[in-house]
C-alpha cells in the first residue's frame, strides 16, 4: 500500500472556530487504495479533517493536495471525493433507485448506462430489487447500504466515511464492517474512515491515524499503533494498558517498579525518564517469588476468554489478562518478556491515566481527562 | 372510571365544539339555505342558475388571484431561501419585520397605498419635480395586483421559511458531494423538498386574493370588479342574500377544486414542515 502513489496530501492544516483550535498543523499523506481510519475521541478534529478533504470546509491555513494538485479552491461538487454521511443524508423525495442515480444524472449519463450502473450498485450492496422502494420504508442498515451505493455509483477516487456505522446495533455493525472492508478491497478505492471505536479501527484499517485535541498523535498500521504506541494517549485510547513511570538507564536497560529489567528499546539519553507500556495480555503469571515482581491480587473478574486480574505491585494497580485463576488476596508473581515492554518518551499525556485502582469501564470513560464534554 | 373521564374530556372540549357549531357549521348551513331558497324562503335553483351570468367575473377573479399568488411566490421563494441560510439573529429580526405589517389593520395598510400611488401621492409628487406625470398608478389592474401581493406576501414567506429552515443541511451537502452545482442543488433537492411550503403559501395567498373586495374597491377604483365585489354588492346594495349566498357557495367550491388540484402535486410529500394543507 505504501508503494502506491500519494493521492491526498494534507500539509500544515490549521482550523479554528471562534478562537478555539480545532486542527493544529495536521500533516497527513494518504496513498491510493489505502483504508485509512481517523481515530480519536469526540472533539479531536477527525470529522473536521474529513470535511476539509470533502471540500465542505476551507482550512484557515495549509494546503490540500489531490494527486499533486492543490485543490484548496476547488468546491465540493468538483472533487473526485464522495462522502457517506453519519446519518446517511438520503434524499427523502426520491426512491432508492433515484437516490443512487442522483450523481449519475448530474453527469448527464445515458439512461441505459444509468440503469446498468444502479443495478450493479444495488447488487454490490445486496439490495437487489429494492430500486422502487421509498427511503422511509427502509431499515437503518438498508439506508446505510443505499448511502454506500449512492457514493460509490459516481466512481469516486476517494470515499469519505463519517462514523457510518454509528447508528447501527452491534451485530449489524460487525457485519457491515466486514462488508465495507470487502467492498473496499474489491473496488480498490481509497477509504478514509472516521470513528471513535478503536476495535472498528483495528479490524478494518490499513493505516490508523490517532488524533486528539486537533493534533495527530500517531500514524501507523493497526499492529504498530497497538504494539508500539507513540505516547501515553495512544496507549490508553487503544486497548487496555499498564502505563508505568520508568527510567531508561542505558540502551536495553529500563527501571520501573523499583527494579531494573532488560528490554529491547534503545536510543534514549542516559537515565532519561520514560513511560513504560505493558499490555495486560502480555503479562505471565507465576507463583509468588517465581516471577520478576510480586503483588497482591485485589480483584478478579471472569471475562469468558480470560480472567481480568488487578494486582497491587508497589502501590501501582496492574491489570493482567490471563487464563490462570487467582483468588483475591493471593500473592502472585508476574513476568514480562523484554520485547513486550514498550518504552515511550515522556509527553504531555504522561501521568494522566494512572493505574487500575478505581477500575470499572464506565469509570474509565468518565474520568478520561482528554474527552471533552461537547460533541463534534 | 372510563365513563367519568370521557365525560370530563367532553366537558373540556364542549366550548370548542360549541364554537365550531356556532361560527363555522351554522354559517355554512345558512349559506346553503339562502343559496337554495328565494326571498320568500321557498326552495329554488334559480340562484344557482343565475350564476352563469357571472362566469366571466369568476374567471377574472381566479386569474387575478393566480397572478398575485405567482408573483408572491417569485418574490418570497428567494427571500425565504436567503433568510434560512443566514445567521440566527438576522433571521429572527427579518422574520419580525416580515410579520410587523400584519399587526396593523388590513384596511389601513391598503388605504395607505392610495396616498402613495394617487395623482397627488408620494410618487407622482416626486415625479412632478422633473416635470413627469402624473402617471396613472392607481385605479387599474396593476394596482390591485400590487395590493394583493403586498397584503398577502407574508403568508407566502412564512411557510416557505419554515420548510427551508427545517431542511436537513446534510442533504444539501450530499447533493454537492455528488456533483451538484449550487443551481442543481436548488432545482433537484431544495425545490422538491419545499413543495409542502409552496403549497401552504399558495393556499394562504390565493384564497384571500380570489375573494377580496376591499383591495379592488380602494386600489382598483371600481374599474375592476371581482367576485368578492359582486358578492358584497348583493348583500350590501342589492339586498339579494340568496344570490349572494349562492355566489359564495360556488366560490367556495371553486377554491376547494383549485386546492384539490394543488394537492395532486404535493400528495407524496405528506406536508412535513408545511403550515397548512
Amino acid at each position: 500500500m505504501k508503494n502506491n502513489p500519494v493521492i491526498i496530501d494534507l500539509q500544515n492544516i490549521c482550523v479554528s472556530f471562534d478562537e478555539t483550535k480545532i486542527l493544529n498543523n495536521v500533516n497527513l499523506q494518504i496513498h491510493d487504495g489505502e483504508f485509512v481510519t481517523l481515530l480519536g475521541p469526540s472533539g479531536c478534529g477527525k470529522t473536521t479533517t474529513l470535511r476539509i478533504i470533502a471540500g465542505f470546509l476551507k482550512p484557515d491555513s495549509g494546503d490540500v493536495i489531490f494527486e499533486g494538485k492543490n485543490i484548496n479552491g476547488v468546491p465540493a461538487y468538483k472533487r473526485q471525493v464522495n462522502t457517506i454521511f453519519q446519518r446517511y443524508a438520503l434524499f427523502p423525495h426520491l426512491n432508492v433507485y433515484e437516490n443512487i442515480a442522483f450523481g449519475l444524472r448530474l453527469k448527464k449519463m445515458k439512461e441505459k448506462d444509468i440503469q446498468a450502473k444502479v443495478r450493479q450498485m444495488l447488487s454490490l450492496v445486496n439490495l437487489n430489487g429494492f430500486g422502487s422502494r421509498h427511503i422511509d420504508s427502509l431499515s437503518g442498515g438498508q439506508q446505510q447500504r443505499v448511502a454506500i451505493a449512492r457514493a460509490l455509483a459516481v466512481d469516486p477516487r476517494v470515499v469519505l466515511l463519517d462514523e457510518p456505522l454509528g447508528a447501527l446495533d452491534l451485530k449489524l455493525r460487525k457485519d457491515m464492517q466486514v462488508e465495507l472492508k470487502n467492498i473496499q478491497q474489491k473496488l480498490g478505492i481509497t477509504f478514509i474512515y472516521v470513528t471513535h471505536d478503536q476495535e472498528e479501527a483495528l479490524s478494518m484499517s490499513d493505516t490508523i491515524v490517532v488524533m486528539n485535541n486537533g493534533e495527530i498523535q500517531h500514524i501507523g498500521t493497526p499492529t504498530d499503533v497497538y504494539n508500539e504506541p507513540k505516547n501515553a494517549f495512544v496507549a490508553d485510547f487503544i486497548g487496555e494498558s499498564n502505563i508505568l513511570d520508568g527510567v531508561m538507564h542505558e540502551d536495553f536497560s529500563v527501571e520501573f517498579s523499583g527494579m531494573r529489567f532488560q528490554c529491547v528499546d534503545k536510543g534514549f539519553k542516559k537515565d532519561e525518564p520514560v513511560d513504560v507500556v505493558i499490555r495486560p495480555e502480555d503479562i505471565d503469571v507465576y507463583p509468588a517469588g517465581k516471577g520478576m515482581l510480586d503483588g497482591k491480587v485485589t480483584s478478579v473478574t471472569f471475562k469468558g476468554v480470560h480472567y481480568e486480574i488487578i494486582v497491587d505491585i508497589d502501590n501501582f494497580k496492574w491489570m493482567i489478562q490471563t487464563t490462570q485463576k487467582a483468588e483475591v488476596g493471593d500473592v502472585i508473581g508476574i513476568s514480562i518478556k523484554p520485547d513486550e515492554m514498550h518504552i515511550m518518551k515522556k509527553s504531555e499525556y504522561s501521568g494522566l491515566y494512572g493505574d487500575y485502582s478505581s477500575f470499572s469501564e464506565e469509570f474509565d470513560e468518565l474520568s478520561d481527562p482528554t474527552v471533552p464534554e461537547e460533541d463534534e | 372510571m372510563m365513563k367519568k373521564s370521557s365525560f370530563a374530556s367532553k366537558l373540556i372540549n364542549s366550548p370548542y365544539i360549541l364554537w365550531s357549531v356556532l361560527f363555522i357549521i351554522a354559517p355554512l348551513i345558512m349559506v346553503l339555505y339562502y343559496a337554495l331558497t328565494d326571498a320568500s324562503g321557498a326552495f329554488t335553483l334559480d340562484n344557482v342558475k343565475g350564476i352563469a351570468d357571472y362566469s366571466s367575473t369568476f374567471i377574472l377573479s381566479i386569474g387575478y388571484g393566480a397572478v398575485a399568488t405567482v408573483i408572491s411566490l417569485i418574490i418570497a421563494y428567494p427571500f425565504a431561501y436567503f433568510l434560512a441560510h443566514t445567521g440566527a439573529s438576522f433571521q429572527r429580526m427579518s422574520v419580525m419585520l416580515v410579520m410587523l405589517p400584519m399587526w396593523m389593520s388590513f384596511l389601513i395598510r391598503t388605504y395607505s397605498w392610495i396616498t402613495i400611488l394617487g395623482d397627488s401621492g408620494v410618487i407622482n409628487s416626486f415625479l412632478r419635480i422633473f416635470g413627469i406625470g402624473p402617471l396613472p398608478l392607481l385605479n387599474n389592474g396593476a394596482a390591485v395586483i400590487l395590493g394583493m401581493v403586498y397584503n398577502f406576501l407574508p403568508y407566502m414567506i412564512l411557510p416557505l421559511y419554515t420548510v427551508m429552515s427545517r431542511m436537513d443541511r446534510s442533504l444539501i451537502e450530499a447533493a454537492e458531494d455528488l456533483g451538484a452545482s449550487r443551481l442543481s442543488v436548488i432545482r433537484r433537492v431544495v425545490l422538491p423538498l419545499s413543495v409542502p411550503g409552496i403549497a401552504s403559501g399558495f393556499t394562504m395567498v390565493f384564497v384571500p386574493s380570489v375573494s377580496t373586495f376591499y383591495i379592488t374597491q380602494k386600489l382598483g377604483g371600481g374599474q375592476i370588479n371581482l367576485i368578492g365585489d359582486v358578492i358584497e354588492g348583493q348583500f350590501q346594495v342589492a339586498n339579494n342574500y340568496n344570490l349572494g349566498a349562492s355566489l359564495s357557495l360556488v366560490l367556495m367550491v371553486m377554491i376547494l377544486i383549485c386546492l384539490g388540484i394543488l394537492r395532486l402535486f404535493t400528495d407524496s410529500d405528506e406536508g412535513n414542515g408545511g403550515v397548512l394543507i
